[in-house]
């Protein structure tokens, strides 16, 4: 199964104009308010292809928006998005384009309560990619074997617990095969079991080599997992590192402070 | 069947309950073209009240100021004025001004008949109801489901046929049902056009026949009935779209 996901066909068009070296994902200078509250105030960062980015930092720091801005679900005010190549700060994007490349999971997991889990995993692929419905079928059969929901394919949403619930959603995005995966909070609404299950199907992702970017309050996992690590504070990226230099020498005091309320 | 007839014979002679509807074959013809006129112009209002509200509605989400608010004077026109007004209007006012066909030997009739414009004047009068309800299931379908499936590349269509209005109608279903029953009801003003609909026969056949009581209570299960199977066929509707965790769990008979 792992397998299937691999082999996707890498956007060739855009690969072959692109150094290797290239990042996945490039914000540069990125700005963005609501109103009169500036929620990004110059966000520069850069992701490398197969990478784990964990973001961390306070509550309203615009991590959530930072990664919005990303997947073009918010557009930005100011500076540069980059994401496989396609500018995604240009007004006149392709937003398919994107975001059949580009997956995203929130928080409260969205999965369309009038659908079953089978059903979640099948639409966009077949909806929007317009893709043969047995291929689908089975390559959704095979997703949510992966995420050990097989025996759940025909339940509805709301007669699944949250972590279930939330690798649906996982398993519904990996649909579409995309090469980088955006993960909003993904286990804040769970108990301990239930993270833990959500957090080694990430892991089972990152070990694939599809980019992750995650913005998650789980150090530990972060720690473990990560392998860039960086912390916002008041809309801009105070710090980043390999999470071994974050967690143990942090140098901007910013940083200190926050982990220090960390506990692990 | 003549045995059916053959009874209501008897029960005319032997109790003095007079349904000539049932076995007399002038007015058992009639009363039937009457039913079957209220059966087309509720089905067909019911069918395009459904399409005008899912049109308004979906008028209302777009970036469109003009179409917002043409939507909106719509609905303000037809709610808010009684129904047999805006029938008596577009029959006689705006039905005058439509240009005549050529009838047989010199004669003209008029390009819509009085059926026409029932069926127009109930479709927009439960359609302007129908926006409302249908926008008020739209807005309740929540933005984070919406965001999912864009991020899932779902463009507008896409996301309105798949995720919007299949959540909407599973939330608006009882106050559209509400609507709908009402519409049907409505649909007897169709008599004040002179549209021989089953209120409108049944008047005739007691004019003639005097029996007032009789087809008063006639009508009155008649209607029970229609009523009856659209509210049946809607419940099933609810029944069948429900899915767990999507509104209440209440709403069993």
């Amino acid at each position: 199964m792992l397998d299937t996901i691999a082999e996707r066909p890498a956007p060739a068009a855009v690969a072959s104009a692109r150094p290797a070296a290239a990042p996945a994902v490039m914000l540069a200078n990125v700005r963005k308010s609501f109103g009169s509250t500036r929620v990004l105030n110059g966000v520069t960062l850069s992701v490398k292809r197969g990478d784990v980015t964990c973001v961390i930092g306070p509550s309203g720091s615009g991590k959530s928006t930072l990664l919005r801005c990303i997947n073009a679900l918010t557009p930005v005010d100011a500076g540069t998005v980059v994401v496989e190549g396609i500018a995604v700060h240009d007004p006149a994007l392709d937003k398919l384009a994107l975001r059949r490349r580009v997956g995203m999971v929130f928080q409260q997991y969205n999965l369309f309560p009038h659908k079953t889990a089978l059903e979640n995993v099948m639409m966009a692929p077949i909806h929007v990619l317009q893709e043969d419905r047995e291929e689908v079928e089975a390559r959704a059969v095979a997703l949510l074997t992966k995420i050990r929901l097989l025996d759940k394919a025909h339940c509805y949403p709301g007669a699944l617990s949250g972590g279930q619930q939330q690798r649906v959603a996982i398993a519904r995005s990996l649909a579409m095969r995309p090469t980088i995966m955006l993960f909003d909070e993904v286990t804040a609404a769970l108990d301990p079991v239930m993270v833990k299950e959500v957090l080694s199907t990430i892991r089972d992702l990152a070990e694939e080599g599809i980019t992750c970017i995650l913005v998650t309050h789980e150090m530990g996992f972060a720690r473990e997992v990560a392998d860039q690590v960086c912390f916002t504070d008041h809309g801009i990226v105070v710090e980043e590192g390999p999470p071994e230099m974050i967690f143990t020498q942090p140098e901007d005091p910013r940083t200190r402070d926050f982990l220090g309320h960390v506990t692990f | 069947m003549n045995g059916v007839w053959e009874w209501f014979a008897w029960l005319n002679q032997a109790h003095g309950i007079n349904l000539p509807v049932f076995y007399d074959s002038y007015d058992r013809q009639r009363f039937f073209a009457g039913l079957l006129t209220t059966l087309e112009l509720s089905a067909l209002s019911v069918v395009a009240s459904v399409v005008i509200g899912l049109i308004g509605a979906w008028l209302l989400g777009t970036s469109s100021i003009i179409a917002r608010r043409l939507v909106h004077g719509y609905v303000h026109a037809f709610r808010n004025t009684p129904p047999l007004i805006q029938l008596s209007f577009l029959y006689f006012a705006v039905g005058n001004l439509l240009p005549r066909l050529e009838g047989v030997g010199g004669s003209s009739r008029p390009l819509l008949d009085g059926f026409a414009w029932a069926v127009i004047t109930l479709s927009l009068f439960g359609g302007s109801f129908n926006v409302e309800i249908f926008r008020s299931g739209i807005e309740a379908v929540p933005a984070s489901t919406i965001e999912a499936a864009e991020s899932l590349g779902f463009g507008r269509w896409r996301l309105y046929r798949h995720v919007v209005l299949p959540l909407a109608l599973r939330i608006c279903l009882p106050a559209l049902s509400n609507n709908l029953v009402n519409l049907v009801k409505t649909s007897t003003l169709a008599y004040a056009i002179g549209v021989p609909e089953l209120l409108y026969v049944s008047a005739q056949v007691w004019s003639d026949t005097m029996n007032v009581r009789e087809m008063m209570n006639l009508l009155l299960v008649a209607y029970v009935g229609i009523v009856g199977v659209l509210s049946f066929g809607l419940r099933r509707l609810e029944t069948a779209l429900r899915v767990p965790g999507l509104g209440t769990v209440g709403g069993r008979i």
